[in-house]
């Protein structure tokens, strides 16, 4: 079955392409066409999961583009750990989302479009994982952009959906920028795009680490502008416009993680670039807590649930810097689990009160036991309490970034943030009376079954993380790595922390209590104007695209039609001037014509005449 | 098949006469024109398919060589190498596609169809002429209807446009005349005959000059800065069909030119100039995307945008004299992006001529919410958009990405510039899109109808090709790549 | 009284003195029909020259003379005469255009 991976990208692909023939306009088949398609990839998944942890390795290269001289350029797929790991959690998580959507998209008018996309995203972020050469993978890295375009922009109408959808795509296209830099940075030095063929220069020593650590570096820049990394971070809250679904699969789950994939996948030739490793860590260090700060004071449930997945990201970037690929791959996974099912239990909640705002919310935990069963879950997973998955992932962080005490101290600074900001959410959303309106309509089963089933993974996927069972993680995803750093003062030092954002949570916003928080706000103003205006970054965005950019273009188009429109219209009224100038001897009267000729013959004679006058 | 070329390029001008000896047959035009182009659409897909890929790329296919002017040394030459090919394709197609998109034309029909293959033959003559004379003939063939296409069926500002048009081209002929006949004067053969004088290269004293005044007559149709602004005047002017032809194919001649004569006749003097060519090629590609990010009418933003993407083929171009890989990399994507050009853009101005002909307006900030009312359209001109803006999967990224392969390692800061301005072609093509048919539905836009089933047909038509040829560029690649290293190896030489 | 032979140059300068007035008065006068008759001074002017010359060709030994200016004068006069019968009718028309015969009242050539 390996050897036919590419079948699991092509069932959705089948599907976007049925839905877009014509079966867009039964919606419900739509849905189930994407529904059956996914679940079938999911299946292929695990089945291919298997092979590959029996010790299966496959590895396909097609001729994309010939070239006249040299190698022509490939395209292929490949299936080992990391994408056998991958394809799962895509999947599967691609799969309980559109399970979801069948009751959260309901009514929709973009119902059979939606699901299309949801398709077309399916397809290219597999391809994504599948992808075995850097050009492979850009394509579909671009691919999976487009859908998170079109599916931030799922609601057109609304003017800042479709800003969002817009901004979205830019900001990641800048990284791309870089990414594209990069590929063809690499290419040149070592002649290939096969990453396996790279990785073999990389460790044979045949490329220069100078030459490494720039094309890494390019290549992170797209990894940073998808993965949400500063400084290329402000269009992920913005995102947030997206249906909900949409923000769980790709916002949280999937495509965010893409950035991190690919440095997990270009490891083999990053850990040979120390410089670069540097910035990736930092970089990732640094958004980690930069986010995470901004989530203390959304009160948007869904951008702060955003916030935390660009700190979770930072997480996971930080790892990989440190070299902790395997813990970052294993957090990776574990997050897009537990984040998924976060968003779709705030999707869940929103479709109670028709709003994202909290202060508007309050008290659900009455109408809604099992999001609220599943959002605590989700939030104590995600602050890192024992036993839950992202205490293991996120202690194999910790336990790498030991060494660097700068990196170690954020990265404890986060949990601290991370376990306040979600439990502000829980206490604000769920406890309490209620602030706003509720409009029950009943939760259908398609939007709770996910839930469920979400919950088993949140709980467990990271007991294989157990320092009991060896590392197992790591051996997978990482043959002759070092085995995860499990630390188990660290461990205690971090779950003391998380349990002290827990607390101070629960000081400022027990019973759903808002005031104890303002009070605090008016003393802090600076600070919480500061956060509220997210570090003024999107000012300066907006600054340089619509004052720089914008003015520099203003200045090259009155170039164009001042200056050298300017020019062309003056050589074509010189000879229109010059014309109605000598027209002027025109006189329209015969007889000055005739004088004119005898001054002429006269003068020609003259001058004919003249060499034998002289003579 | 050699009869099959001939066929294919004095067929539509059949056409033309046949429309123009029936006097009352204004129904009838668009039926020849269609059956017309059709035939050479099929033509040329067939000459497509049976071209030799394996033979040596220096030799045109399918020759046709005739005496002609004997005493001149001018011959009726024809032929097809993977240079001309695809574009010779291109121009079938998208003759065939302007003839659908124009189908409810009203005014003087049989005029207009007659004038339209004309161009067509005109175009086809000058993408298979091997003799400099004849390339001559049909290059200025294409003008004078042109001209007339331009200034009786277009826009409000339709006269300025025809006559800038005119002007500016007659002038670069001018240059080019020139240069040929100097060319012509001083080669050691004293022929026309492009193969013969490509097989021993120019090496006179004046090879710089003759560069230079062919170079000006080619830059102006390319449009290569600061040559340009007739481009956005005439697009703009120009009905949809006609706007088309001139973005899809008759800007291609510019660059096909460009590489048959000055890259193929005088490799010496283009590398001289080389260095010229890709700072021209950056300024282009950066200048033409800031002064469409400014843009107010939607079709001279799609204008400049071309006068962008166009900067592309010369930067592959510019970095073909190195050789090597980079360069027949480089010169495959110019050729490569000629192609993607043509059907992209071409795409885009059907794109707006559909929106104009139910808004009547090309004012971006008129228009807006368009997609609640139209979803075909809107759907058509994101995939366009995104086309244009280089995204894999369609026939744009393939071309960009060897260009930008192929110029790395020879221009540097330049590959940098260029791939930088994606993001900006990135930033005009969605806001336009994001202005004209996202945000709220506006009650005078309330009545618009979407695409109806023919013009939904052109346009899935287009997007076949452009997609087609972005997720399988074999289609095109094994025709282009030895012609682009053969080129690209005699230019180091 | 002698009897002076007539020269060739006397032949010239009538055929020069006529040219001239006539060319004086077609650049001065302002009526059209003087003009007209200026211009069949000035071609009568030819006319006399190249009689002058005609009667001063021999001709080849053996041959008959020259009659090549004679037969151009006679083909001067019968063009003169179609030109008069068609310049008159121009001026006969633009008089019933305009009622006048002043050539500057005419100047629609003007660019």
């Amino acid at each position: 079955m390996a050897a036919q991976a590419w079948i699991i990208a092509a069932l959705p692909l089948l599907a976007f392409l049925i839905i877009a023939a014509g079966a867009r306009r039964s919606p419900l088949l739509s849905a189930w066409l994407t529904i059956l398609a996914i679940g079938a990839a999911a299946l292929v998944s695990l089945i291919v999961f298997g092979q590959v942890t029996g010790g299966t390795r496959v590895e396909q290269s097609y001729t994309w583009l010939p070239l006249g001289t040299g190698q022509p350029f490939l395209v292929g797929f490949q299936v080992d750990s990391l994408t056998a790991t991958m394809l799962v959690v895509v999947s599967s998580v691609s799969l309980l989302v559109q399970i979801y959507s069948l009751g959260y998209m309901a009514g929709d008018p973009g119902f059979a479009r939606y699901f299309a996309f949801m398709a077309l995203f399916t397809f290219s972020m597999l391809g994504l994982v599948l992808a075995n050469n850097l050009l492979a993978l850009y394509i579909f890295w671009e691919l999976v952009g487009l859908c998170s375009y079109l599916l931030i922009g799922h609601w057109h109408e609304r003017p800042s959906a479709a800003a969002a959808a817009k901004k979205a795509f830019i900001v990641t296209r800048f990284g791309d920028f870089g990414f594209l830099a990069g590929i063809l940075f690499l290419y040149w030095h070592a002649n290939t795009l096969q990453i396996s063929e790279l990785a073999q220069k990389v460790a044979a020593g045949q490329i220069p680490e100078s030459a490494l650590t720039v094309g890494m570096l390019l290549i992170f820049c797209g990894a940073a502008g998808k993965s949400a990394q500063f400084p290329l971070h402000a269009w992920l809250p913005d995102a947030m416009e997206g249906p909900t679904p949409v923000s769980a699969l790709i916002h949280a789950a999937t495509m965010v993680a893409a950035g991190v994939y690919l440095m997990a996948r270009t490891f083999p030739l990053l850990e040979h670039a120390p410089v670069a490793m540097g910035v990736v860590a930092s970089i990732g260090g640094f958004t980690a807590i930069f986010a995470a700060t901004m989530g203390l004071v959304s009160t948007d449930i869904k951008r702060v649930l955003a916030y935390s997945t660009m700190s979770q990201l930072g997480y996971m970037m930080m790892a990989i810097g440190l070299g902790a690929m395997a813990a970052g791959m294993f957090h990776l996974v574990n997050h897009a689990f537990f984040k998924a099912m976060l968003f779709l239990c705030a999707g869940s909640v929103i479709h109670l009160v028709d709003t994202n705002e909290m202060p508007e919310m309050g008290g659900l935990g009455k109408e809604r036991p099992l999001t609220f069963l599943a959002m605590t879950v989700g939030a104590l997973s995600l602050a890192g309490i024992v036993p839950l998955s992202g205490f293991w992932s996120k202690d194999e962080i910790l336990g790498a970034a030991v060494g660097s005490p700068i990196l170690f101290g954020a990265a404890l600074l986060t949990v601290f943030l991370t376990a306040a900001y979600m439990f502000r959410v829980i206490y604000l959303t769920f406890a309490g009376p209620h602030r706003g309106q509720v409009h029950d309509h009943g939760e259908p089963t398609s939007m709770a079954l996910p839930l469920v089933v979400l919950l088993v993974p949140t709980v467990a996927s990271g007991l294989i993380g157990i320092p009991a069972l060896g590392s197992p993680i790591a051996a997978f995803l990482e043959p002759g790595g070092a085995p995860a750093a499990f630390n188990p003062v660290v461990a205690a030092i971090s779950l003391l922390v998380a349990l002290a954002g827990i607390g101070t949570a629960t000081v400022l916003y027990s019973g759903g209590k808002m005031d104890r928080s303002h009070a605090l706000q008016t003393s802090l103003a600076p600070i919480h104007t500061l956060l509220v205006n997210r570090y003024y970054v999107d000012h300066v965005y907006n600054w340089i695209a619509g004052g720089v950019v914008l003015g520099i273009a203003w200045m090259a188009d009155n170039f164009d039609k001042y200056v050298i429109d300017g020019m062309v219209n003056g050589v074509g009224e010189l000879a229109v001037g010059t014309g109605g100038w000598l027209r002027r001897a025109q006189t329209g009267q015969v007889q000055a014509y005739a004088w004119t000729l005898l001054i002429g013959v006269v003068a020609l004679a003259a001058l004919a005449l003249l060499p034998l006058g002289l003579r | 098949m050699n009869t099959a070329l001939n066929l294919a390029i004095w067929l539509p001008l059949a056409g033309a006469v046949l429309i123009a000896l029936l006097p009352s047959a204004e129904r009838l035009a668009r039926w020849i024109a269609l059956v017309a182009s059709g035939l050479v659409l099929g033509l040329a897909v067939g000459l497509a398919l049976s071209f030799d890929r394996q033979a040596p790329a220096a030799q045109p296919q399918f020759i046709t060589h005739l005496d002609w002017i004997r005493q001149l040394g001018a011959s009726y030459f024809v032929g097809l190498d993977g240079l001309s090919l695809p574009l010779f394709v291109l121009n079938a197609l998208l003759v065939f596609l302007a003839v659908l998109v124009s189908w409810k034309t009203q005014q003087r029909t049989r005029a207009y169809f007659a004038l339209l293959l004309v161009v067509e033959t005109a175009v086809a003559g000058v993408f298979s002429s091997w003799d400099l004379f004849l390339f001559f003939l049909f290059w200025e063939l294409e003008l004078a209807p042109m001209y007339l296409l331009i200034g009786i069926w277009g826009g409000e500002r339709r006269e300025y446009a025809a006559m800038k048009f005119i002007l500016y081209t007659v002038g670069g002929s001018a240059f080019m005349l020139v240069g040929i006949l100097l060319l012509y004067f001083n080669s050691p053969v004293k022929t026309f005959d492009m193969v013969a004088m490509g097989s021993q290269p120019y090496v006179g004293s004046l090879a710089g000059l003759i560069w230079l005044l062919v170079f000006v007559g080619f830059a102006v149709k390319v449009p290569i800065f600061p040559l340009h602004t007739w481009l956005p005047d005439a697009h703009t002017e120009a009905p949809t069909a006609i706007s088309v032809l001139l973005a899809g194919i008759l800007l291609k001649m510019g660059g096909y030119a460009l590489l048959r004569v000055n890259f193929g006749l005088l490799p010496g003097a283009t590398r001289q100039f080389a260095t010229l060519l890709a700072v021209l090629a950056v300024v282009n590609i950066v200048y033409g995307a800031l002064v469409a990010m400014r843009q107010s009418d939607l079709k001279r933003l799609i204008a400049n945008s071309s006068i962008s993407h166009m900067g592309y083929v010369i930067l592959g171009a510019s970095a073909a004299v190195a050789g090597g890989a980079a360069g027949a990399m480089a010169m495959q994507g110019a050729i490569f992006q000629m192609f993607s050009h043509g059907i992209i853009t071409g795409l885009l101005f059907v794109m707006v001529g559909l929106v104009y002909d139910r808004a009547h307006t090309r004012q971006i900030s008129a228009l807006g919410g368009l997609a609640a009312r139209m979803p075909f359209v809107a759907v058509g001109f994101v995939m366009a958009a995104l086309a244009s803006l280089g995204l894999p999967g369609m026939a744009g990224f393939a071309a960009e990405f060897l260009v930008f392969a192929g110029t790395f390692p020879v221009y540097g800061v330049a590959t940098i510039l260029a791939i930088g301005t994606i993001v900006l072609t990135a930033g005009y093509m969605l806001w336009l899109v994001e202005r004209v048919f996202f945000g709220p539905q506006r009650p005078e836009w309330a009545r618009l109808p979407d695409a109806s089933r023919l013009e939904a047909l052109t346009v899935a038509a287009f997007l076949i090709v452009i997609i087609g040829v972005g997720v399988y560029p074999r289609i095109l690649g094994d025709i282009l790549a030895p012609t682009a290293a053969t080129l690209a190896a005699r230019l180091a030489s | 009284m002698p009897i002076y032979p007539i020269a060739l140059q006397h032949g010239l300068i009538l055929g020069a003195a006529l040219f001239s007035l006539g060319l004086a008065g077609a650049l001065i006068k302002r009526n059209a029909i003087a003009i007209l008759m200026a211009i069949e001074l000035m071609l009568n002017g030819v006319n006399v020259t190249f009689v002058s010359f005609a009667q001063h060709m021999p001709g080849a030994p053996g041959q008959p003379p020259e009659l090549t200016g004679q037969v151009f004068a006679i083909f001067v006069i019968t063009v003169a005469a179609a030109e008069a019968a068609v310049g008159l009718a121009i001026v006969l028309a633009s008089y019933r255009l305009r009622h006048t015969v002043q050539i500057d009242a005419s100047s629609s050539l003007r660019g």
